[in-house]
């Protein structure tokens, strides 16, 4: 059914059509309409054969689930930002251990300073903790990704984390197809554990492995990953002759055939740039994209095999590591070693700063003069000026205040 | 002709024997039908508090349950010396995840068996003092108040002895830990700190709340039989010495757990829904210094009155507070 809906009530439907069993959450913003909106169909019994557990933290939300899906439970839980830093010790352990649990991300920024508003610096930091990382263009993509989530985790005994970006996606409204509880029936079957906690048949589970064996258990959940990547197309095609509808897979160009330049991003901020590679094509250049929606695994050949084409492949992502930068550019230019292609990393969207049609223009004005990495839209002037008052006062206050009050003194922020 | 009641001191510690009690009073130990549930050849050092008291519970619930059990461990000595990969002495289903999250976890299985319609099965959690008191306390206290039906064990050997005999916050003053060491003017950990878990737990109002100590083996039996059935939330905690961390003789476990109990340092004691039901009762009272004497962890107080005077006034107070003397 198609329906005017807010992504988050969105997601909650697609997750009841996939009949979780134990659902458990912590209250973090932006995720929380989604658990809201599934604590309301538990309670009123719209979603039956569910527990619903309000917990004190995330590190309880994730290790509740922990137990139930070692009990044979269909597991789901959301959040975002701080919380998945708190549940961080569970996330790895839930990946370790081979739990199908299916988690969704509202993406956001982590503090310090503290930021409500979107950008992948949430999810990034867990990229390296074993689960699956599939990211949503939209509240479609969103909805279908859940579907798909929840069949990829339980046929590979591996969590899968869906990141949807928050505000962006969660909290808007677009028209979404709600699949039916009779397709989502016939696409995925009940949870049938590969292990479980059962008197009949006493395991134990999650126990102590030394330098013998460790290596090799490690080495098997990479084994997994490998798989995934061959099982994500795979579930891509069955959705897709469920549904009706196209699911992307792995990744999905957008006019790569012939591009000379790609750009390629994670999440919501790809419909943008499927904008703004309309415009330059409508005037004649030769630009495409790549929509990663499989973070983790990384699926380096797709994006080899997309990339043909192209001599220049810009990276936008919305995650700074301090440090370093452009961990998206640093994977897509290993994938790409060897080819001759220039790799270029962009950040930006940090914090919630918008990634516009106008900050993009600005880019293209600019590409052949980009610092690596560039930072999209980043006030240059302001941090001249912060640096420079530091350097005259030793305690020049806290860096965000003067960061805030420069801004101000400069006219304030009007976006890029 | 002259007749005298001999009193057999021990009977009320059930520790004479299976013989002098009906069959149905016996230890669940005592019985060939005992699951060894925490099996032989486990890495536990000579003299363990700690394995003797989680055979002795697990066993007592696998009873109460006829077998319908899921345990789940925190991190700590329990779950090291149990499952040194590919080996493990379990022979019931077992979890162990990571530190601070068995109680959660717990919830999680007992959540999982509601839906799936195993209403039978009953769910265990247990960790050391470290897993209890300091990192899992977020995660007890979140279990305990939405009354989670789930059975917590904590054993208490009041420090982290898996890492090697660090303070926790059930670590009794002035003890020697590896990090409260017997130097400096006020050696080993300070008085005025720490805290003791039962009491918290009661103020939880959960249906059910006891201590116990390897001392009296029977009676942790008792009270673990007594907690399975209950619907919600249950919390026992367990004495057990570390005869490593500790600085006691192996063959003085027992011996010092129960100089524990009977000097009053370690209240033994019964709660439900936050009032108090039961005491053990102290028929003569031990002196604290005794009980000190047995450990090296203490050694540095011992030519200190004022200190073990201070230990004492801690004894009273708990037996004034849980009324732990016997009526004359």
């Amino acid at each position: 059914m198609r329906k005017q809906i807010e992504g988050s009530q969105a997601i909650a439907a697609a997750v009841q059509c996939c009949r979780p069993e134990v659902i458990s959450c912590y209250p973090i913003t932006p995720q929380t309409h989604i658990v809201e909106t599934l604590s309301a169909k538990v309670k009123s019994g719209e979603l039956e054969n569910c527990e619903f557990i309000n917990v004190e933290s995330e590190f309880a939300a994730l290790s509740v689930l922990i137990g139930a899906s070692a009990a044979g439970a269909r597991t789901y839980t959301a959040t975002a930002s701080q919380g998945l830093l708190y549940m961080a010790e569970a996330v790895y352990n839930a990946s370790g251990m081979g739990f199908p649990i299916v988690m969704t991300i509202g993406n956001r920024a982590i503090g310090a300073p503290i930021n409500i508003w979107n950008d992948h610096s949430d999810s990034m930091s867990m990229r390296d903790a074993g689960w699956v990382q599939l990211y949503a263009e939209s509240n479609q993509e969103a909805v279908d990704l859940h579907i798909q989530a929840f069949r990829l985790a339980e046929s590979l005994s591996l969590p899968v984390m869906v990141c949807v970006d928050g505000f962006v996606l969660t909290h808007a409204f677009e028209p979404v197809e709600i699949p039916s509880q009779a397709q989502v029936d016939s696409f995925l079957p009940s949870f049938d554990p590969v292990q479980v906690l059962d008197p009949e048949n006493p395991i134990s589970m999650g126990t102590m492995v030394g330098p013998n064996a460790f290596f090799e258990v490690r080495y098997l959940h990479h084994e997994k990953h490998l798989r995934a990547l061959e099982r994500i197309p795979t579930i891509a095609r069955e959705f897709e002759k469920t549904f009706g509808r196209k699911a992307a897979g792995l990744a999905e160009g957008y006019f790569h055939e012939d591009a000379e330049t790609i750009f390629v991003a994670l999440g919501s901020m790809n419909g943008t740039i499927k904008d703004f590679v309309d415009l330059r094509r409508a005037r004649g250049e030769k630009v495409g994209c790549i929509k990663l929606v499989s973070y983790r695994p990384f699926p380096s050949e797709v994006v080899r095999s997309l990339a043909d084409s192209a001599q220049r492949v810009i990276c936008v992502e919305k995650h700074l590591a301090p440090g370093t930068c452009g961990v998206v550019a640093s994977e897509v230019r290993h994938a790409l070693q060897h080819s001759g292609k220039q790799v270029q990393a962009v950040i930006g969207g940090i914090g919630g700063r918008p990634i516009s049609l106008a900050a993009l223009d600005g880019l293209w004005a600019e590409r052949n003069r980009l610092d690596e990495p560039h930072f999209l839209g980043l006030n240059w002037e302001v941090i001249g000026s912060v640096l420079e008052n530091q350097k005259k006062i030793r305690r020049s206050g806290p860096v965000a205040e003067s960061v805030v009050k420069t801004v101000a003194e400069k006219g304030g922020f009007h976006g890029i | 002709m002259e007749s005298k009641t001999v009193k057999f001191y021990q009977t009320g510690t059930f520790t004479v024997g299976n013989r002098l009690l009906s069959e149905e009073e016996r230890h669940v130990q005592a019985s060939a039908e005992r699951t060894n549930s925490l099996n032989s050849g486990h890495r536990a050092c000579q003299g363990c508090g700690e394995a003797l008291g989680a055979r002795y519970a697990i066993d007592a619930a696998m009873k109460a349950t006829n077998g319908q059990l899921v345990a789940v461990n925190a991190t700590g000595c329990l779950e090291v010396f149990s499952t040194p990969y590919p080996e493990t002495a379990w022979q019931i289903p077992w979890l162990h995840s990571v530190f601070g999250n068995a109680p959660a976890v717990a919830d999680g299985v007992a959540a999982a068996l509601r839906v799936k319609g195993k209403k039978n099965i009953r769910v265990v959690a247990q960790g050391g003092d470290g897993g209890t008191v300091d990192i899992g306390f977020g995660c007890l206290s979140g279990m305990f108040e939405r009354n989670a039906d789930v059975l917590y064990i904590c054993y208490d050997n009041e420090a982290y002895m898996n890492t090697g005999v660090q303070r926790s916050g059930a670590t009794p003053p002035s003890a020697r830990t590896a990090t409260t060491q017997a130097v400096g003017v006020h050696p080993g950990n300070e008085f005025g700190v720490g805290k003791f878990l039962p009491r918290i737990a009661m103020a939880h109002r959960i249906p059910f709340v006891a201590t116990a100590s390897v001392a009296n083996l029977h009676d942790l039996e008792e009270k673990v039989r007594k907690a399975i059935p209950i619907q919600g939330a249950r919390y026992i905690h367990v004495f057990v010495p570390c005869p490593l961390g500790w600085g006691s003789l192996p063959q003085h476990t027992l011996k010092v757990a129960r100089m524990a109990m009977e000097s009053g340092l370690f209240p033994i004691f019964e709660a439900e829904y936050g009032k108090l039901t039961h005491s053990y009762k102290i028929r003569r009272q031990v002196k604290v210094e005794e009980y000190l004497r047995l450990q090296k962890r203490f050694a540095h107080i011992l030519k200190e009155p004022a200190t073990i005077g201070l230990l004492q006034k801690m004894a009273d107070a708990n037996i004034a507070e849980f009324n732990l003397m016997e009526e004359k």
